[in-house]
């Protein structure tokens, strides 16, 4: 089906927001009016981006299979940008980016309305920051020409490092510079990568150095895969973050403002994922088999670890971002189990993540704008003040540990299932995580609303007002309809990563001929 | 023609009446909150009995509905499908008839307690995730009930939230059956892997055709252990059970509903629903059984010196689970199945009644306050009698068929073994001590508890502990409790006593010519010949030879004699010499201490695991790795580059000659390298 929207849909979700932003900046400082402009912005985004799997052409189960290689990349807009580097304006998605983009778009208004009231100084620059980063997080995942990715990735961290500089708690500025050092120090292997490519290939194009790599016109290619696979993978990383690396994340997260920490936790972490997949899988798939054994024992130290870790924070911040430790190493646990299960569980695990911790994040934030603390034991007994949000903090984390009907159920089912049946030891090592998951969640929700209330203070807390559950349902509803209904999202998944695995069965079948 | 049960419609139904009450509860009245949760569930039963009467017409006794498709991914598929036999049936009937009689119940008990909407919609809830568990067609699907019910008790145990033991308990509870999910999920990975399905009929399938010859004998017995872990979770079996006897914290209709009658037994229905895996893995088989008998056993110990009248019941509760694995183990499942439905029967109804006396007394737990309350509540007591009698294994009441089955194939079975049998025959006189013992000191004697009524007329709740929770912040004060003095339930709470009494005594006699095994004996009949693992039948069968029959007669006598025995020892130690257990508790101090704390095995687990994750996380990972090694290497490097550049940016000090002598350095630097690698 296509449609005249076709070619510029993405653009104009792409680009949207950005729009957006510039005309925040000449807007007068009326801070309401700026406020629902930016709603409205944000959810005119998001609704044109609806558009993208409502007329997503379906490729057929693998199992269904007789695979004449469909197409891939939708939406496709292809034009010269710049001569020299042979630099082009390439947008497309498959059936992992394009929910990634709708779980961008699906979060940013809820962050909009979360920040309703937290953020009272500064507000126009906080709403265009916004705006740009969504601009910046879309672009990521829409662009398939590596300059142009470069661009977009290192985009993000200008308008996230200043939200947490500008907007955070505490010690913000220390957080911001180690997220930004952290992060931007990583992402110079992977330009590295890119010039090599670039300097071999002589284009950026994505598809183009795919197809030259897999038909084997990149000289030296033999020699420097190794080390492009590692620029990539060290810069993706960081990103996502995987063990060792990952110990920017709880700093970040504790002193972003909440809506900061939505999109952090939501989609900034999915970058390092989306790239693995795309690049680390999609150009170097030799070498991914061949290091996969490594990146899925850190993938499983970050499971636990994370977990364990989470199990005795003492601040909801941050034991929030120790599972999403966990939850990530979950995710590249399935990337790198090369099987089809195994691959949409981490697809659809990074969405469902994206929804139940972004909720998580959301859901600490309203604690935050009545107590002014994310330490747990300020808390205790909650559930009398405040039921109802009691009762949505319990319905998000169990979401989060995998209950079935949920959605952090399917992804988890489905990257174990495909890890086990790749080394079933890993398998094994990572359904722990079932455990663990449990132990810090409800030892959490025990100490937080459970008990009688210890501290004067909290008898008082009012409970959730109209905007609040209004940026609550969404995530809620969302996460039950993810559990319930996952076809919606695996039929488009299943076909990307079918492709994504192609080159993968080759290269074994290739391996057991002679 | 097979006729469309709308199996799906069954568990649908109590989940509409848990979202309506869940949403919209806060607002109704009392009166208009149990209406909905009794419809719904009263459906849910009316639709299971329909589904029961249509059932014969089915000839082959399969049905099988796929409503649509859950998951799908590459080659894997489950889907939302539902299945019906025998077993199923038998399962659903009584979940739905329990549970429907326990929701009336309900409404009596918990009329006066704060978030009245909240409790129906658990239970609600609950029933939908059981009968989701019961009806699935495949793991996965089971997996989905499996994990409700689970959540549903979390919910129902933590019920009272503002008392920190409930919150415990709930949360202990969750956790310890995650230990087990974690069983259970490995053991579905490796189905998947070697079978390609979770869908039963094609699973079971493909398992008939590959002998475990062809599969590697390990991996038949994997997945049984596996799955067995689950099992033990969800059923609290050695070494999962701990959790039970902390979730009699929730209130008394849970308990008796989820920690009793229903959701406790789902592990027995899923060993005997994965019979083909078991009958071809004896190494695991064995393993249940064993772990049955041993958990039937030290339960029943522990049962005996629990003075907290939930407390015996539960311990009762896991050492009867245990009689159940037993069976399983030995491939007797016709005889899990049919404990299964007698102990929901009696010990369902036994909760109730201890629901009752604790309403009568104002919400006393300890035996040790009551006693002489036979003429107070009569209905109460002639309940509690009924059902006490039945688990004690008295003829003819419905606990005798049941557990005189299991005491039979636990000996006579293939996998059977006279060790099984004499653990079981003794597991039998303690249930009959430990049972009579708290028959006794409830309602015989003088009553005891008048004192601590008299220190405390300003509470009627009574003792913040069980029914009355008089923490709870939503609590109104209730005129009914403690005032009047000890008082008889109202009808709404008696009836569905009355009728799980009349069921404990007649329960059993289904079993009357093998109707109830020839019943189920299709679904572990395999290949249309008998089941693989050989079972014999009991002597009331005409084709029992006749040596086996003596045998069997003298094996019921022993284990009646055993009962006996049991009786006569609570009646001289509780009621003829009450000084006596003092005595002797103090002549076996040590044994008698160890068993009193459950064998120290919370504090075992606490000190082997709890304390132990818990410091190490904090101390070895948090404190350890992330902060000082990982986090502060992140720092020194970043403190190192700035010291190194601070040290460089002298070199660009402004100074010409400084420059050229670098210059010259350089070169010479240069030089030498291109000497050193040969460039002319």
């Amino acid at each position: 089906m296509t449609t005249g929207l076709d070619h510029w849909i993405l653009t104009l979700v792409t680009f949207i927001p950005l729009a957006g932003a510039l005309l925040l900046l000449v807007a007068p400082r009326r801070d309401r009016d700026l406020r629902l402009f930016a709603l409205a912005v944000s959810l005119l985004d998001f609704l044109l981006s609806l558009h993208l799997p409502a007329y997503f052409e379906h490729q057929p189960y693998a199992s269904d299979l007789t695979f004449a290689g469909a197409r891939v990349f939708q939406y496709e807009l292809n034009r010269p940008w710049i001569r020299v580097p042979n630099i082009h304006y390439h947008v497309g998605v498959d059936g992992i980016s394009t929910w990634l983009v709708l779980l961008t778009t699906f979060l940013t208004p809820l962050c909009v309305l979360i920040s309703w009231k937290s953020i009272a100084e500064r507000v126009k620059e906080f709403f265009i920051l916004l705006l740009v980063l969504e601009t910046a997080l879309i672009g990521v995942f829409v662009s398939l020409d590596l300059f142009l990715f470069y661009f977009f990735w290192e985009a993000t961290l200008i308008p996230m490092a200043l939200l947490i500089g500008m907007y955070g708690h505490g010690r913000r500025v220390y957080a911001a510079i180690k997220f930004f050092l952290y992060t931007m120090i990583a992402s110079v292997f992977m330009l590295a990568a890119v010039l090599w490519l670039y300097a071999k290939t002589g284009t950026f194009d994505f598809v183009q150095i795919q197809t030259a790599i897999h038909n084997g016109q990149v000289e030296n290619l033999t020699l420097a895969a190794p080390w492009l696979f590692l620029g990539f993978f060290v810069a993706f990383a960081v990103k996502v973050p995987l063990f060792p690396v990952h110990t920017w994340l709880p700093d970040a997260h504790v002193e972003a403002p909440t809506a900061g920490s939505v999109l952090l936790a939501g989609v900034l972490l999915k970058m390092g994922t989306y790239g693995m997949l795309r690049f680390n899988l999609g150009l170097f798939p030799e070498e991914a088999r061949r290091n996969a054994s490594w990146i899925m024992v850190l993938a499983l130290i970050g499971i636990i670890y994370g977990a364990l870790v989470a199990m005795v924070q003492p601040n909801l911040k941050r034991l929030i971002a120790y599972s999403s430790v966990s939850h990530l190493g979950l995710v590249v646990l399935g990337i790198f189990s090369f099987t089809a299960l195994g691959l949409d569980g981490a697809v659809f695990q990074m969405l469902a993540h994206g929804v139940s911790t972004g909720a998580l994040f959301m859901l600490a934030g309203i604690l935050f704008e009545r107590r002014h603390t994310y330490e747990i034991t300020e808390f205790g007994g909650l559930a009398t003040p405040m039921p109802i949000y009691a009762s949505f903090f319990l319905f998000i984390v169990l979401s989060s540990l995998g209950l079935p009907l949920l959605n952090g159920f399917v992804g988890e089912f489905l990257v174990l299932s495909g890890a086990f049946r790749d080394r079933a030891v890993y398998g094994i090592l990572g359904a722990t995580g079932v455990i663990w998951s449990a132990c810090y969640l409800l030892w959490m929700y025990q100490r937080v609303f459970w008990g009688k209330v210890v501290h004067k203070v909290n008898d008082s807390l009012t409970d959730l007002g109209v905007r609040e559950r209004a940026a609550l349902w969404p995530p809620a509803v969302m996460a039950l309809l993810m559990g319930v209904v996952p076809l919606v999202w695996l039929k488009v998944i299943d076909g990307a990563v079918h492709s994504a695995l192609l080159p993968l069965a080759q290269i074994a079948s290739r391996g057991t001929m002679p | 023609m097979s006729p469309n049960f709308h199996l799906w419609l069954i568990p649908l139904l109590p989940l509409l009446g848990a979202a309506i009450n869940g949403l919209f509860g806060w607002r109704f009245s009392r009166q208009l909150v149990s209406a909905v949760a009794l419809t719904f569930s009263g459906a849910a039963f009316a639709l299971g009995l329909w589904v029961a009467t249509q059932f014969p017409s089915l000839g082959t006794g399969l049905y099988r509905e796929s409503s649509a498709v859950w998951i799908r991914a590459g080659d894997f598929q489950a889907d939302f499908g539902f299945y019906l036999d025998q077993l199923s049936l038998i399962m659903l009937l009584i979940v739905a008839g329990v549970g429907f009689l326990i929701h009336i119940y309900s409404v009596g008990y918990m009329w006066e307690e704060g978030g009245f909407y909240r409790f129906f919609s658990y239970l609600n809830l609950f029933l939908f995730f059981m009968l989701t568990l019961i009806l699935a067609s495949n793991y996965l699907l089971m997996f989905v009930g499996w994990e409700g019910v689970g959540l549903a008790s979390y919910l129902l145990i933590g019920f009272w939230f503002t008392r920190d033991q409930a919150a415990s308990a709930g949360k202990k509870a969750f956790i310890v059956n995650r230990v087990g999910d974690f069983g259970f999920l490995i053991g579905l990975f490796l189905l998947i892997k070697h079978f390609g399905s979770l869908d039963f009929e094609t699973l079971f399938a493909s398992i008939r055709l590959h002998s475990p010859e062809t599969q590697g004998a390990g991996l038949l017995t994997s997945i049984a252990l596996l799955l067995m872990l689950g099992a033990c979770g969800k059923s609290a079996q050695i070494p999962l059970y701990v959790w039970l006897p902390d979730a009699m914290e929730g209130p008394t209709p849970v308990s008796a509903l989820i920690h009793a009658a229903t959701m406790v037994t789902a592990g027995v229905y899923m060993i005997a629903r994965s019979h083909v895996i078991y009958d071809r893995a004896p190494a695991a088989g064995m393993m249940v059984a064993i772990l049955g008998t041993l958990t039937a056993f030290f339960a029943a110990t522990m049962g005996m010196t629990q003075t907290d009248i939930k407390k015996v019941l539960a311990y009762s509760t896991i050492s009867q689970l245990g009689y159940m694995f037993l069976a399983c183990g030995v491939a007797a499942y016709t005889a899990g199945i049919f404990h299964l439905m007698t102990h929901a029967f009696f010990k369902g109804l036994l909760f109730l009644a201890a629901g009752a006396v604790m309403h009568a007394t104002g919400g006393e737990q300890d035996m040790r306050n009551m006693g002489g309350l036979r003429t107070k509540i009569p209905w109460t007591f002639w309940s509690m009698t009924a059902a006490t009698v039945a688990i004690c294994g008295i003829p003819p009441f419905a606990g005798f068929f049941s557990k005189d089955e299991i005491l039979w194939q636990a000996y006579a079975s293939a996998r059977g073994s006279w060790l099984y049998w004499l653990f079981g025959v003794i597991t039998a006189g303690m249930t009959a001590f430990y049972m009579f013992r708290l028959w006794f000191l409830t309602f015989f004697g003088e009553y005891r508890g008048g004192r601590a009524e008299a220190h405390l007329p300003a509470q009627p709740g009574g003792r913040g502990s069980g029914h009355a929770g008089g923490d709870d912040p939503h609590r109104v004060p209730s005129p009914s409790h403690g005032q009047g003095g000890i008082h008889e339930s109202p009808k709404v709470m008696l009836v569905p006593m009355v009728i799980l009494a009349v069921l404990s005594v007649v329960g059993g006699w289904v079993s009357y010519h093998h109707t109830f095994e020839n019943f189920l004996s299709p679904v572990f009949r395999e290949g249309g010949t008998d089941s693989l693992v050989e079972t014999r039948p009991t002597s009331t069968g005409v084709e029992s030879p006749v040596e086996e029959g003596g045998k069997e007669t003298l094996f019921m006598t022993i284990s009646v004699g055993a009962a006996a025995i049991g009786i006569f020892l609570a009646w001289l130690l509780y009621l003829r010499r009450p000084a006596w257990p003092d005595r002797i508790a103090h002549r076996m101090w040590g044994l008698y201490q160890t068993v009193l704390h459950k064998y120290y095995v919370d504090e075992l687990y606490a000190a082997l695991f709890v304390k132990p994750l818990i410091n190490g996380s904090t101390n070895l990972l948090w404190r350890g790795i992330d902060q000082n090694v990982i986090d502060a290497g992140a720092d020194q490097s970043a403190d190192l580059t700035r010291r190194l550049s601070d040290s460089l940016r002298h070199m660009q000090s402004g100074n010409l000659r400084s420059y050229a002598g670098w210059v010259a350095l350089g070169a010479a630097a240069v030089i030498g390298y291109m000497v050193w690698i040969g460039i002319p």
